[in-house]
């Protein structure tokens, strides 16, 4: 038997998997969460493109619209679509997490934090839908 | 009922071991008792090599934080029952490096700790005779954060903490919180330096599970959300306001 | 050869005691070195379960002297006057020091610290926060102890022997939990912070780290135990764990009701029942005779037959959600994860459950010990300002008064220069050795550790429970030497050297099987009733012989040897203890 002077501290350190993130379901809404910043970063790209086809007149614009209309940009839109709105649900779910708001020395609960980007959300995408119906 | 449950705990022996290892174990499965009642039955009557931490077995003291069935939970707060009818997975807290069987090693939290300043920090101290006045209000704002354990629940949930070593970790910047909202404290600039740098609060990327693994509603995760928006500000103050202007 | 480090002072222990010793040695003797060695990481000590809250006198209204008198009657007189008269003093002011370093006590709407009634208390002075006041004062001596760079913490070491040489305490033989390794700890001088030994007993409030350790390190280095018969039964734990619900419950209202739904303290000259609690009457009294009034009530057969064994209710339902939220939060807690009861609707199952050890060992007002270079304070120690029955909320500022006077008190003493023991390491090479050969090297063996406890408990259930009676006790000391031989030949499945858990667990039995020796022997010894102590064959009070102290030595066989030492009475004449009026 070893002397006991003669012992150190000995630990097994478990390995990180690169799928960790498989492990749990919460860790995997976390990742395509993450992933979601991508596909936004897509739709600014988009509207980038847009604005620049807008400039170049409407011949341009034509090309642009039909290049929307391809199937892959179809899917990867719908896709990012899908993300977006996944993007925004989180973001206004977690900002009460970060400000703490008090009225009369009472923390304000999460719903009247998330509340009001839902409804400014509502707010501003129905009127911008209104403008592009209207004509 | 049956009236046993099967419990498969990670077993490792530093001097005989290479690597940690699975052991089955039946138990009785009996309605008052906590994982943890299972396991000192385990070691009173069939194995007493099995090693693990326990002291309170009422969930304030934070000893027995262990992985059960993949969720980090204290060992004397979980109910065979809710895990019937097994086998019940018992592992120590990821993480952490293994030092044998269910315990882990956490002196890097403690060296975490120290760095956060937790105490309350003064320019000039009051003196004895005088108490510092504090509302009901004024405690509420950093109560929340005060409960915490140190079970370390919240660290074996935490991905940055597993990938990130340098990462400060939720509970040692949920206590830096609790003493920069204590309004008798005046050391919230000095925790800033050291919690501001990359690894400090900036490794977090709001995952969240630390917050709901907690045991006792610490919410870590808010209180790194709350400090990165006061850090925010304060840099953006250190941009527009000359130094020395308070 | 062996590891050797050296102090100035080592603490063994970490919870409240202890960390308060080691700031007050760093704050008055910086230059000092302190070495804190604890079992356990310093917020796992048991300190952290403490709920109800911490006496120091507060309100205008209140004054010294009512707390003292209060403390004395309370402990049945059996409490040194002059160090209840020091401690009642220093209790505000240490607990104000605890609000300067961040205590978050519970505080009036104008923001002053509020004070709440508690048990056997006179006037109301008990400050809290919320309904876990030891987890937010050890948590605050904690994290303050971080500041001061002079304390070195040993944590997870196992204190297993002290080192006494030329008839003074030298140091400690440590074992480090991590590696097995056993090292010498020297220093010039060593305060025992190590907590009570209710895992002596089956059913306790305790955490399973409340083995008795330090009682037994000093009892077998030559230190007496003091008044080792006084066991606190607290009237108001859970049914099977025997997790505490704090006395604060009773202190803001609630109601202890038989099968009948009747308030049954009334009937055991506590006073007459109100809808609001009256301070030192009926649930405000004080918890042994509380504890009493169950066992009567058990024998009448009055009380409810849980599947846990008797037990009666404790009624909150008319505190009201808001106070039950704001007030009691942890109790309700505990209620719905351990009983799956709110106890805003329904009614909470309690009985006694051993809680508190007012003995330990002995020490003057300054935590000094008859041995040389040794101090305790806390619950190991016994000054005693407890006597034979502690009042709630005496505890925690116990703990910071009598911290603190140690620290000092041994700060001053190492300033002396002494030389070291020529014998120390020769010492300390022999606990290694023995250690070795009685646990770690020793193949064969037929006791289990987990049985021999087992028998220890049920011996102490019998003898040393709330009544006791010359039968029950007879022969108990003898049964509880012979475990201790059996112990000898104890069995370890583990005999790694990383992390031996069961080696601390053969070596924690140890301890209690000397420590619960010297309950039963003291009880014995003890022919008459006083607070915690009944005996039913001598149901009086008898101040003419045992106003006195029992002093428990270890005698050259083993066993303990009973000695008494009168009780020190400086302003309150003994009297007859009164409640209810």
């Amino acid at each position: 038997m070893l002397h006991p002077t003669e012992y150190v501290p000995k630990s097994y350190h478990p390995r990180v998997s690169t799928y960790w993130w498989l492990g749990r379901w919460a860790y995997a809404k976390f990742i395509l969460r993450e992933i979601s910043s991508i596909f936004v970063a897509w739709v600014v790209v988009t509207t980038l493109l847009q604005v620049r086809a807008l400039k170049a007149g409407p011949a341009a614009y034509a090309q642009f619209q039909a290049w929307l209309a391809t199937p892959w940009v179809l899917v990867l839109n719908a896709i990012s679509l899908f993300f977006v709105v996944f993007h925004a649900v989180t973001w206004f779910n977690l900002a009460p997490k970060a400000m703490v708001v008090r009225m009369r020395g009472k923390r304000l609960p999460a719903a009247a934090i998330a509340a009001p980007n839902y409804a400014a959300w509502v707010v501003v995408s129905a009127t911008v839908l209104w403008i592009l119906l209207r004509g | 009922m049956a009236n046993r449950i099967e419990l498969r705990v990670k077993r490792y022996h530093p001097e005989n071991d290479q690597e940690p290892w699975f052991e089955s174990y039946a138990v009785p499965l009996r309605k008052e008792w906590v994982i943890l009642d299972a396991l000192n039955y385990i070691k009173d009557h069939l194995d007493g090599s099995l090693t693990f931490r326990w002291s309170c077995r009422m969930g304030v003291c934070g000893s027995c934080g262990m992985d059960v069935n993949g969720v980090p939970k204290l060992a004397c707060a979980t109910f065979l029952t809710d895990c019937a009818p097994g086998p019940v997975r018992v592992e120590p807290l990821k993480n952490f490096p293994i030092l044998r069987d269910l315990v882990v090693d956490i002196s890097d939290f403690l060296v975490k700790l120290a760095d956060a300043k937790p105490w309350i920090i003064r320019k000039v101290e009051k003196p004895l005779e005088e108490e510092y006045l504090q509302t009901p209000e004024q405690v509420d704002a950093y109560k929340q954060f005060s409960m915490c354990i140190n079970c370390m629940l919240c660290y074996a949930a935490c991905p940055v903490y597993g990938l990130d070593p340098l990462f400060s970790g939720p509970a040692a910047i949920a206590l830096a919180q609790r003493y920069n909202m204590d309004s008798r404290d005046q050391g919230a600039g000095i925790r800033m330096d050291i919690l501001s740098q990359h690894e400090g609060i900036w490794g977090c990327t709001f995952v969240g599970e630390c917050t709901k693994v907690c045991p006792k509603h610490v919410d870590p995760a808010g209180a790194i959300q709350q400090y990165k928006v006061t850090s925010s500000i304060e840099w953006l103050k250190s941009l527009v306001l000359p130094r020395g202007a308070e | 050869m062996l590891d050797t480090s050296s102090h100035d002072i080592v603490l063994v222990g970490g919870g409240g005691a202890g960390l308060r010793a080691a700031i007050a040695i760093s704050e008055t003797a910086p230059n000092v070195s302190v070495a804190v060695v604890s079992k356990v990481y310093p917020m796992r000590s048991h300190t952290v379960a403490a709920e109800g809250g911490a006496a120091g006198v507060r309100v205008p209204e209140d004054s010294l002297d009512e707390h003292a008198y209060d403390t004395v009657s309370g402990g049945d007189w059996l409490c040194d006057q002059d160090a209840v008269e020091v401690f009642v003093k220093e209790a505000p002011l240490e607990l104000m020091r605890l609000e300067h370093w961040g205590c978050p006590w519970s505080r009036e709407p104008d923001g002053r610290v509020a004070v709440r009634p508690f048990g056997g208390m006179k006037k109301t002075r008990t400050w809290f926060a919320a309904d876990k006041t030891g987890f937010h004062l050890l948590h605050t001596l904690f994290q303050t102890s971080l500041k001061y760079a002079s304390i070195v913490r040993y944590d997870e070491y196992y204190v297993t022997k002290l080192l006494v040489d030329e008839g003074r305490v030298q140091g400690v033989v440590a074992l480090e939990l991590t590696t097995g390794k056993i090292q010498a700890i020297l220093a010039k001088a060593v305060i025992l912070c190590t907590g009570g030994c209710g895992r002596v007993f089956r059913f306790t409030t305790n955490a399973a780290i409340k083995t008795g350790d330090g009682m037994a390190l000093a009892y077998r280095a030559g230190a007496p135990l003091k008044d080792m018969e006084f066991v606190q039964y607290h009237p108001t734990g859970l049914p099977f764990t025997g997790i505490l619900i704090t006395e604060a419950a009773r202190a803001e209202g609630g109601f202890l009701k038989n099968k009948d739904g009747y308030r049954y303290l009334q009937d055991y000259n506590l006073g007459t029942p109100e809808p609001t609690p009256v301070l030192r009457t009926m649930e405000l009294g004080p918890r042994d005779r509380l504890s009493q009034a169950f066992v009567h009530e058990q024998n009448k057969g009055r009380t409810i037959e849980g599947p846990y064994g008797a037990v009666v209710n404790l009624d909150l339902r008319h505190l009201g959600e808001q106070v039950i939220k704001t007030k009691l939060p942890f109790v309700r807690e505990l209620c719905l994860l351990y009983e799956n009861i709110d106890p805003i609707t329904q009614m909470i199952p309690v009985r006694p459950v051993v809680h508190y050890m007012m003995g330990g060992v002995h020490t003057d007002l300054n935590g000094q010990t008859p041995l040389e270079g040794l101090y305790a304070a806390g619950e190991v120690a016994c000054v005693s300002i407890n006597g034979a029955n502690r009042l709630g909320s005496n505890s925690l500022p116990e703990l910071l008064v009598f911290g603190t006077r140690a620290g000092r008190a041994a700060a001053a003493y190492v300033s002396e220069q002494k030389p070291p023991g020529r014998h120390l390491m020769a010492l300390a090479l022999d606990e290694q050795a023995y250690l070795e050969d009685h646990f770690l090297r020793k193949t064969g063996g037929h006791e289990s550790i987990a049985l021999l406890r087992e028998d220890m408990q049920k011996i102490m259930e019998n003898c040393a429970g709330i009544y006791r009676s010359g039968e029950s006790l007879a022969g108990a000391a003898d049964k509880l030497h012979e475990l201790k031989e059996r112990f000898q030949d104890i069995r370890l499945d583990d005999c790694g050297h990383m992390f031996n858990t069961e080696l601390i667990a053969a070596l924690e039995l140890g301890c209690m099987l000397d420590v619960a020796e010297t309950i039963a022997q003291c009880a014995t010894e003890r022919r008459e009733s006083r607070g915690a102590h009944q005996r039913i064959d001598h149901p009086e009070r008898d101040d003419a012989k045992f106003l006195a102290h029992s002093l428990a030595y270890q005698d050259t066989n083993g066993r303990p040897r009973v000695e008494y030492l009168p009780v020190t009475i400086t302003r309150w004449a003994p009297a007859e203890r009164v409640y209810g009026k």
